[in-house]
């Protein structure tokens, strides 16, 4: 219980101590001027944000593109035409998968992704594609072991029900089961969205850290994590300020996809 | 011309446990058919492998036939899929999709990919009102089928059969969740669709059975022991183990 205690007291802290060197920053530079300007010179005293904004937004929702199909799929092929007792051993193999280091991904990325993107397709390598698929990847065990809990908790009575109607099984994954599991794998998709958008070392590695508005998918862009931590060694004074303010927008829009993933999973708990 | 379904000889092991032994039956003319027994007997193993769910089970061994209209179910004659949409199941716990009512009901018919939208909307209704929920439910198409009460939802599950119209419906004690009232309705349900549908019930309920049933079946550990009309059965069975079951000296 005092551990309890002092856990959560210490995250609030944190919290407390990013708003409060960050939110009086945002106040005193304008929050149109700090969110919607795309001029980041510290040294000029401009601090907008906007590219990192849309880069951090545009590699999170390439990650989703890359991670959700796949996740999806390996789920309902794990939890549905896989054997039990093979799932006991692919289950925690997955979930070991979260806990790669991610400079490890990030190296990967590095050594083999960006040079392939750089032949093929063009562009610098280093770019919102590779931090994409990167992070796609990363997302995979979050967004598969969920769905698959989700999907393993579909009462049989519903699969019965389909199939004695004369369905396939095909039909009753796509009509009944993935329906029924719906609001688990939001959660599960939400919860890994929030693992993309905050993920800091694989993307400074892969997404090239450039801060300008991307054009293309093969741009390069820098995410609102990257620029804090590519900065803060040697930020001083409103530039230090500046990348609090920067944690403050990070921390509400993680806040936000917890709060949606969070209610997602409590209506689910509602229907049964 | 053969019979809607003849059963015959049939064995049926899951793993090495027999559970049901030679059983031999016949479901024919507008005869609603009862099976009764103590519990574990095989009811409800004989009534899934009339449709085959019990396909769905690992490790599953038949042997014998089960005959549609002389056509073995087993054999590669019948797809499962043209099986189940003729022999329809109505389980023991209601279970509707958690779709809405109208997306329950319309549910076969769309596993056949049928698209006309305006007699998708004939069938519901039509299928709605054969399970007497139309007055009930014609407010509510739209609302989900898991906030109904469970005597709606089992209703509910009916009508979603009769949209593709089967030819058989089997029902697995689908009273039991029920309370005397609702169970009522559905009694009288049945008795209404008999004049269109062969139906086979399997009950613990002895009494349901002799209100319902024209035929009926008494198993035992696996075994039919007596198969004939319900009123013989009742009143004069032939096999000792039967009488004792029916006077109360047995399950
Ligand atoms: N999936 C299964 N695997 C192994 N044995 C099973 C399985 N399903 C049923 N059995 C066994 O087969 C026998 C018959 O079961 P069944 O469910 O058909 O009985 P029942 O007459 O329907 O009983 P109840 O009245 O309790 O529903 C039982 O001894 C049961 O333990
Ligand atoms: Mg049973």
């Amino acid at each position: 219980m005092a551990i309890a205690l002092s856990a959560i007291t210490m995250l609030v802290l944190i919290v407390l101590f990013i708003i409060k060197e960050g939110l009086p920053f945002i106040f005193k530079i304008g929050i149109t001027d700090f969110l919607l300007s795309t001029d980041w010179e510290p040294a000029a005293g401009k601090y907008g944000i906007f590219p990192m904004i849309a880069g951090s937004l545009w590699v999170t929702l390439g990650a989703i593109l890359v991670g959700v199909p796949l996740g999806l799929a390996g789920a309902v092929f794990l939890s549905e035409f896989i054997p039990q007792w093979a799932m006991k051993t692919i289950k925690p193999t997955i979930e070991l998968l979260a806990g790669i280091p991610s400079v490890v991904y990030g190296f990967i990325g590095v050594m083999v992704l960006a040079p392939l993107i750089r032949e093929y397709l063009g562009g610098p390598g280093l770019s919102i594609m590779a931090a994409s698929i990167i992070l796609g990847i990363m997302i995979l065990p979050t967004v598969m072991s969920i769905s698959i809990d989700s999907i393993k908790a579909v009462p049989n009575s519903y699969r019965e029900g389909a199939f004695a109607l004369g369905a396939t099984h095909w039909q009753t994954i796509h009509m009944v089961v993935i329906p029924a599991a719906r609001s688990g794998i939001i959660a599960g998709i939400i919860l890994g969205l929030g693992r993309a958008i905050g993920e800091t070392m694989a993307v400074i590695m892969v997404a090239g850290n450039a801060v300008k508005l991307p054009n293309s998918p093969l741009d390069s862009v820098r995410t609102l994590t990257a620029n804090i931590a590519l900065e803060m060694g040697y930020a001083t004074g409103m530039h230090r300020q500046a990348l609090f303010a920067t944690g403050v927008v990070l921390l509400i829009i993680i806040m936000l996809l917890n709060y949606i993933a969070m209610t997602a999973i409590r209506d689910r708990g509602k229907k049964k | 011309m053969p019979k809607k379904i003849e059963i015959k000889n049939l064995d049926l092991f899951y793993g090495q446990f027999q559970a049901l032994k030679s059983v031999n039956m016949a479901v024919d003319g507008n005869n609603i058919v009862g099976l009764i027994g103590p519990s574990g007997c095989g009811k409800s193993t004989l009534l899934r492998s009339i449709n085959r769910m019990n396909d769905l089970i690992e490790g599953v061994k038949i042997r014998g036939q089960v005959l549609l209209e002389g056509i073995d179910i087993y054999s590669s004659k019948l797809e499962i899929y043209e099986l189940r949409k003729r022999i329809g199941m109505v389980f023991q716990r209601p279970n509707p999709f958690p779709l809405s009512v109208y997306d329950n009901v319309s549910f076969g018919l769309r596993v056949e990919k049928f698209k006309d939208k305006k007699k998708t909307a004939a069938i519901v209704e039509k299928s709605l009102k054969a399970a007497w929920l139309w007055d009930e439910l014609k407010d509510k198409l739209h609302k989900s089928a898991l906030s109904l009460p469970l005597y709606q939802q089992q209703r509910l599950c009916i009508a979603r059969l009769l949209a593709v119209e089967p030819e058989v419906i089997l029902m697995d004690e689908p009273c039991s969740a029920l309370d005397p009232i609702a169970t009522m309705k559905i009694e009288e349900l049945m008795l209404d669709l008999k004049k269109d549908y062969h139906i086979v019930i399997v009950t613990h309920n002895m009494q349901q059975a002799s209100r319902v049933s024209d035929v009926c079946g008494y198993m035992l550990l696996g075994e039919m022991v007596e198969f004939g009309r319900t009123a013989d059965i009742f009143t004069n069975p032939k096999d000792k183990r039967t009488q004792d079951y029916i006077t109360g000296r047995y399950g």
